[in-house]
């Protein structure tokens, strides 16, 4: 048992006022703009909650609330269980296992805008190695700037082709602490692949798994950078996600009020989803 | 066994693609990529990596890049080390919700902070400077290394601390001395993950920069919209932001995976 000493505040001390003056003092600006109403000149006038009301009522809030949660929806469904099995298959020692991991981690680190601006190159039509092998070798029409469903795609394989590495090495991690005497007993046992999956390696993988899709989650659910510069948000609003359209509410068409209020609202369904899903999958622990 | 190979090897070729095409359009002249299409380079030149490194505006978006990527892992390092250690061994009034506290920063969508983080550097005075990237990238960095090094330093027996303290250590000569080498690995894994994302990060980091302290990003997406999309250069300056995190990647590598899965949650 840890022992009970109040001197852990002085420890904590540094992190906590570097993190909240980070944090809480942008958090009461944003807080301050959504129940204001300016007219320009600097004046500003209560609005009550009158923004949270307009926000939660626009169509154009659902929609790209819609999107966005079509979006998450989509690159966890692929990339959890893509990640597992290719956890699931690499090898556990030699000279391959740095190779794969640095191959592997190498998306991870790359800046997010060039990353855009990668695949933007990529799938130039004509003259980018996917965009010409699917109009020319393929014979598939794909031009993602004029195609709505083609930009969809795009941008969900950009997301998998950037993240799915980082499931890969989390279930790594989890699979690498699994004695070798478990499959050995598994063995003796004539324990199935499956039974081998779902009694051995399932388990041990659980958290970090949890702690996988929680990542996944919520970066996803906030991400910005890599689909703005791939598509713009288009075409069309197409691909407008949620913190696409906010920036362009907040510095686009400068509605501090509005775009405050939106953030708030965005933010707080990110943290109950994420409060949400980690109180279920812990919840069998404390028993 | 051989033919399970097969899915890692394929994942790998995808991944390497897009960079393949990145790292090849960058030694191709600008008549190559716009007349047509090319799967390798017919002509092979130096001209965008030239530009890059004889141009002040390019090179010093390197440098920048590197000076706040750097002041942020030393600052989020430094601090996150007593607090970790002190939610390792301590239990304190709040301490686990302060700890769901810190984390709930990593959910804040950045470009919700980006106005109010503007106008809070511009009043303290440090905007356009390198420290403010740094201390703004403390958000999410601070609470990732907390996470991380707490994982760590659970797993280090208390009888440690406490045969050193009956050996007669003072504190800060027990965790300078005793206690930091023993989870010098986690040191390493908290390091890198603070690198990787102030490195990736660039709504904030162009948010809060002008000129004397633009990061390389920045400077690239400026050029893609005003020079008349010139992907050669594009390419180029794409292509040499990715070798510092392959490097930083080399280092740690047998570590990265272990970072995250001895953390909390």
């Amino acid at each position: 048992m840890r022992k009970v000493n109040q001197k852990g505040w002085f420890f904590v001390l540094p992190v906590l006022a570097l993190v909240a003056f980070n944090a809480l003092v942008p958090m009461m600006t944003v807080v301050n703009y959504s129940v204001q109403e300016t007219f320009g000149n600097n004046q500003f006038f209560w609005h009550g909650l009158g923004w949270f009301q307009d926000i939660l009522r626009s169509e154009r809030f659902h929609a790209s609330l819609g999107r966005q949660a079509l979006f998450t929806f989509m690159i966890l469904v692929i990339e959890v269980p893509l990640g597992v099995i290719i956890a699931l298959s690499m090898p556990r020692k030699g000279i391959w296992v740095p190779v794969c991991l640095v191959t592997m981690a190498l998306p991870l680190l790359i800046p997010w805008n060039v990353i855009g601006a990668m695949w933007n190159i990529f799938t130039l039509p004509d003259i980018g190695l996917l965009g010409y092998l699917m109009n020319h070798v393929l014979g598939v029409n794909y031009n993602m700037t004029q195609d709505p469903v083609a930009a969809w795609i795009t941008v969900i394989v950009m997301d998998v082709w950037h993240w799915t590495s980082l499931v890969v090495l989390l279930c790594y991690a989890g699979l690498v602490s699994i004695p070798d005497a478990y499959y050995q007993a598994a063995k003796i046992d004539g324990a199935s692949n499956w039974s081998v999956f779902r009694y051995i390696q399932l388990p041990k993988m659980k958290q970090v798994l949890t702690i996988a899709v929680l990542l996944r989650f919520m970066d996803s659910f906030n991400v910005y950078t890599e689909p703005f510069v791939l598509t713009g948000g288009g075409p069309g609003n197409a691909t407008t996600l949620l913190s696409i359209d906010l920036v362009k509410i907040a510095l686009g068409q400068f509605d501090l009020g509005p775009a405050a209020a939106m953030s708030l609202i965005y933010f707080a369904i990110t943290l109950f989803v994420s409060w949400l899903f980690y109180t279920l999958m812990t919840r069998n622990d404390t028993q | 066994m051989k033919k399970r190979a097969i899915i890692p090897i394929l994942y790998i070729v995808f991944l390497m693609l897009p960079i393949y095409w990145l790292v090849a359009m960058s030694f191709k002249t600008t008549q190559e990529i716009l007349g047509g299409f090319s799967l390798f380079p017919r002509v092979w030149t130096l001209a965008s990596y030239k530009t890059i490194f004889t141009d002040p505006t390019w090179y010093w978006g390197y440098i920048n890049s590197i000076i706040y990527v750097t002041m942020n892992t030393v600052i989020s390092v430094t601090v996150a080390l007593p607090a970790a250690y002190a939610f390792s061994r301590y239990r304190f009034l709040g301490d686990k919700q302060l700890f769901f506290w810190l984390l709930t920063n990593r959910m804040a969508p950045a470009a919700v902070f980006a106005l109010p983080f503007f106008q809070l550097y511009s009043a303290i005075g440090l905007f356009d400077t390198h420290i403010a990237v740094a201390l703004a990238h403390c958000l999410f960095n601070i609470p990732l290394a907390v996470w991380i090094l707490e994982g760590f330093m659970r797993g280090v027996p208390k009888e440690l601390d406490e045969t050193a303290f009956v050996d007669g250590y003072s504190f800060p000569r027990f965790f300078v001395q005793v206690f930091l080498p023993t989870i010098k690995a986690g040191v390493g894994v908290a390091a890198f993950f603070c690198f990787m994302f102030s490195w990736v990060e660039l709504l904030l980091a162009k948010t809060l920069t002008a000129v004397y302290a633009k990061p390389i990003a920045a400077t690239m997406t400026r050029t893609a919209s005003s020079a008349g999309y010139e992907l050669g250069l594009l390419a180029a300056a794409g292509t040499l932001t990715i070798i510092p995190g392959a490097i930083v990647i080399w280092f740690v590598r047998n570590y990265i995976a272990k970072g995250f899965a001895l953390g909390r949650v």
